[in-house]
């Protein structure tokens, strides 16, 4: 850690308003839009317990929510891209 | 303020980013081999980008006192058709004779199938074979944690490659443990909309330590900033970090690593 450890909560307060605020907004969205029934979004709503968390490892844990949890490889690759989110079959 | 960008992709930015580089204190650029967006049709298209980044972007970034790294291999994203994969790696041992080159990157895996695997193993085997470094791409988002495992496992089943001579890049919160733990080194890349922001990265940094990790930018033709290693070095001044503790990160850190080829100049 720093010697001179400046206020966090000064330095990161309004960022992460902004990103809450934008997150509950982009939810209401997709309500009005009817399209919140996606496995992405269903991925979201079950990582969003870990902002509630006491313990440290947030971060890493909601990472591990949005993650692929199999252990073999697949047999081929058909797409190139990624979701954020893994397959509910996974 | 002196820094190394140690994963850009410059083939795919404008003299205006060399110049942006220069003046925020760039002294050296590393460049792996990459996806070129699309994928290329034959080995000759791999041929020719391999000649790019050995013999004409250095003489590019020259022109702005910064030095030019590279690495060679074809990207996972390519690896599916591994009667292309192994056209190409043919091509690598030629062109690892060229002064620029550090090593084998950036190799590894993009969705996690069978044949990108088995493309990996075979890339290990090249740099166990010519004794180079390694610099290694972990998968996007889903993807990332199962890919990061397999390519660990990968790793460990060659006895002769050293850890400390491999970093695996893109790492985030679930994987950096995995990876430095087991005495590899570690790439946080700065992304505006995906990887890592500043700010998680200098956690991570307080998390899991100052050794063996280095901070890029990855700056290639998609969303990306090449200037995000300087604008993390600000994030860290304000979170309190002098200028000694800066400097280790953006600079001595990647010297340390890539210095381990004897064709790395700045020492």
């Amino acid at each position: 850690m720093p010697g001179n450890e400046p206020n966090l909560v000064d330095l990161g307060f309004m960022d992460a308003r902004i990103k809450l605020i934008d997150i509950a907004a982009f939810l209401d969205r997709l309500d009005r839009h009817g399209q919140a029934d996606d496995y992405r979004i269903r991925a979201l709503r079950k990582a969003f317990s870990e902002l509630d968390s006491k313990e440290p490892g947030r971060a890493s844990r909601v990472l591990g929510a949005l993650s692929d949890h199999t252990e073999e490889p697949i047999d081929a690759a058909d797409i190139q891209g990624a979701f954020g989110a893994p397959p509910e079959s996974n | 303020m002196r820094y190394i960008e140690p994963h850009a992709h410059m083939v795919s930015r404008t003299t205006d980013d060399y110049m942006a580089l220069a003046m925020a204190g760039c002294k050296a650029v590393n460049e792996p081999a990459f996806w070129a967006g699309y994928d290329r049709a034959s080995a000759q298209g791999f041929y020719d980008y391999f000649r790019q980044i050995t013999e004409y972007e250095p003489k590019r970034a020259a022109k702005f006192c910064i030095e030019h790294y590279c690495w060679l291999c074809i990207n996972p994203k390519e690896s599916e058709d591994p009667g292309l994969a192994r056209e190409v790696m043919a091509l690598i041992p030629d062109f690892l004779k060229s002064p620029n080159v550090l090593g084998i990157g950036e190799i590894g895996l993009n969705k996690n199938s069978r044949n990108e695997l088995m493309i990996l193993e075979e890339h290990i085997q090249i740099a166990e074979d010519h004794d180079q470094m390694i610099l290694v791409h972990t998968p996007h988002l889903e993807d990332k944690l199962k890919g990061t495992k397999l390519i660990i496992d990968a790793l460990l089943n060659h006895s002769k490659i050293d850890p400390s001579r491999v970093i695996i890049d893109h790492v985030e919160e679930h994987t950096a443990p995995l990876v430095l733990d087991r005495g590899f080194w570690a790439g946080m890349t700065l992304y505006p909309e995906s990887k890592v922001t500043p700010n998680r990265a200098i956690d991570m940094l307080e998390m899991y330590g100052t050794e063996r990790v280095w901070m890029n930018s990855a700056c290639d033709w998609g969303v990306s900033d090449p200037l995000s290693v300087p604008k993390a070095a600000l994030e860290m001044r304000k979170r309190g970090y002098d200028d000694a503790f800066i400097d280790r990160i953006i600079y001595s850190n990647p010297a340390q690593f890539m210095g381990q080829s004897e064709r790395f100049g700045l020492k």
